[in-house]
């Protein structure tokens, strides 16, 4: 089904999507049009596939359960930002903070996304294709950051568990982030990611892994009360 | 919050459609900045003269009109409340006369082709009341703003003139402001507000007397602290800057045709061919300039 955001409301096509009538087997939508509008398909809970064509703003596919929802273009801040379930594939560039306190599902990025990628992750899969800016993967707490290009100044500032895998040249690390080991269980895992994603031009040993040094404050046991 | 936006023409053919074209970027960006809004369109010189945008505020304009001539010769163009006034008058002298003699009425800008006009009030109403869409011109940029370091008036409104032909829009906020300005006061640069952004912008054209405007706005950012983006508007073209946090947005569009940027895609979206236009985002603490 085809939905045309210059004929109809941003509030009432989330609306329908949102509260998808089970009963009907409609399950493939189009959303033409979408001019930059913001939140475009946030909240979505049910398994359905939606292609947007177009450019998009903020928080698009936002708190995303279970949907696959495809961007034939470039989104704003906060694509997928606390997605649980599902898959987000971004066909352009990202704003800042993709991927944004993610708990699951899997988000892709064929082009670059900026700053703060994966900030606060906590247990999502991000796949960038190009590069990341400044601050990504910031106090992110569980999942994987995968970067083919390059990464910005102060990668994985504050991190906790999550996996950091990047193929190009990083500026800078954050505080407490260290470049780790690829063991076998890595590798394989990353073969993994890029197969999902149809990454064929790089090779999962090719990437160097970051991770937590589990330095900082909260890894102290004496600083637990 | 506040919206910034700014288009700047490679090709000539859109000439006549550059105020219709930016009025609909202001009004998209009224949901960032409900307050006031306000422009600067730049036209090629027609003749040597120069054009002093004047805000008249309550003063009526025949009064104006009357008095003015009796300093200099002018030929006046009324805006709604605002004037553009047209002389060959150096800014040296024009510059002393208003402030002497005009105390009523605030400068917004001046220059050989930049013509400025703000005001309180919705973008859409604001845009509406000074016609821009019958605007033609080479390049310009706006802003709507929601107020957060002053109060909601027309000195609080940008863009802010920071010398001849040249002018700030500004999305976010300085913390050093009040420091800065009694610095450049020192210098002898006079501000009429208590605005942070025209702090940057008498910074800007404090420094612009010694250094380029890339340079310029490279040392912006060890001495303004803050969160901004900043277009600049120059007789020739416009320049853009994010700071190194780069919290505020912005987005850049560009075509054979156009350079547009604005704080989010969606004020762009009714620009000709945007689809296929490269867009991207100014990379933080990079100078972007296109025209100078």
């Amino acid at each position: 089904m085809e939905l045309d955001l210059k004929k109809l409301e941003l509030r009432n096509v989330n609306d329908k999507l949102q509260n998808l009538d089970r009963k009907s087997n409609e399950r493939d939508f189009t959303i033409i049009n979408p001019e930059g509008n913001h939140a475009i398909c946030a909240g979505l809970d049910k398994e359905m596939n939606v292609i947007i064509k177009g450019h998009v703003g903020y928080y698009c596919a936002g708190m995303n359960k279970k949907a696959t929802i495809t961007i034939e273009g470039n989104v704003g801040t906060g694509v997928a930002e606390n997605m649980m379930s599902g898959k987000v594939h971004v066909k352009g560039n990202a704003s800042q903070s993709a991927g944004a306190t993610a708990h699951g599902g899997l988000l892709i990025i064929d082009g670059d996304a900026s700053s703060r990628c994966g900030i606060s992750m906590k247990g999502a899969d991000i796949i960038v294709k190009g590069s990341v800016g400044h601050m990504s993967g910031f106090m992110s707490q569980s999942g994987n950051l995968i970067v083919c290009g390059d990464a910005g100044e102060a990668l994985g500032d504050s991190l906790y568990e999550t996996n950091i895998y990047i193929k190009g040249n990083v500026k800078s690390l954050g505080a407490d982030c260290v470049e780790k080991k690829m063991d076998k269980k890595h590798i394989n895992k990353l073969k993994k990611f890029l197969k999902d994603a149809e990454i064929k031009n790089h090779k999962a040993e090719s990437f160097k892994r970051y991770g937590s040094a589990r330095k900082l404050y909260n890894f102290k046991i004496d600083n637990n009360y | 919050m506040c919206g910034i936006v700014g288009i700047y023409l490679k090709n000539e053919k859109l000439k006549n459609s550059l105020g219709s074209l930016l009025s609909k970027m202001l009004i998209n960006m009224g949901s960032r900045g409900p307050d006031s809004a306000g422009f600067a369109i730049y036209k090629k010189e027609e003749d040597d003269k120069f054009k002093y945008s004047i805000c008249i505020n309550k003063l009526n304009f025949d009064d104006f009109k009357k008095k003015i001539h009796e300093y200099t010769e002018v030929e006046l163009e009324k805006n709604s409340d605002h004037v553009i006034l047209k002389t060959s008058t150096k800014p040296s002298e024009m510059l002393n006369i208003l402030k002497k003699h005009f105390k009523d009425v605030a400068l917004v800008g001046y220059g050989k082709s930049i013509e400025i006009f703000k005001q309180v009030g919705d973008p859409s109403e604001v845009v509406k009341k000074f016609k821009l869409d019958d605007y033609s011109g080479s390049h310009a940029i706006g802003h709507t703003r929601m107020a957060t370091e002053s109060a909601i008036t027309t000195d609080g409104s940008h863009p802010y003139s920071t010398g001849e032909d040249e002018c700030l829009v500004h999305n976010g906020s300085l913390s050093n402001h009040n420091n800065l300005r009694r610095k450049l006061k020192k210098d002898g640069v006079n501000f009429d507000s208590e605005n942070d952004t025209e702090v940057a912008a008498g910074y800007i054209s404090n420094n612009l007397s010694k250094k380029n405007l890339k340079e310029t706005l490279k040392d912006s950012l060890k001495d303004l602290d803050g969160f901004y983006t900043f277009i600049t508007g120059t007789k020739n073209g416009f320049a853009v800057l994010r700071d190194e946090i780069a919290c505020k947005p912005a987005v850049i569009a560009e075509t054979d045709d156009y350079v547009a940027i604005a704080s989010e895609f969606q004020a762009m979206a009714h620009l000709p061919e945007v689809n296929n236009a490269k867009i991207f985002e100014p990379e933080p603490g990079v100078v972007y300039s296109w025209g100078n």
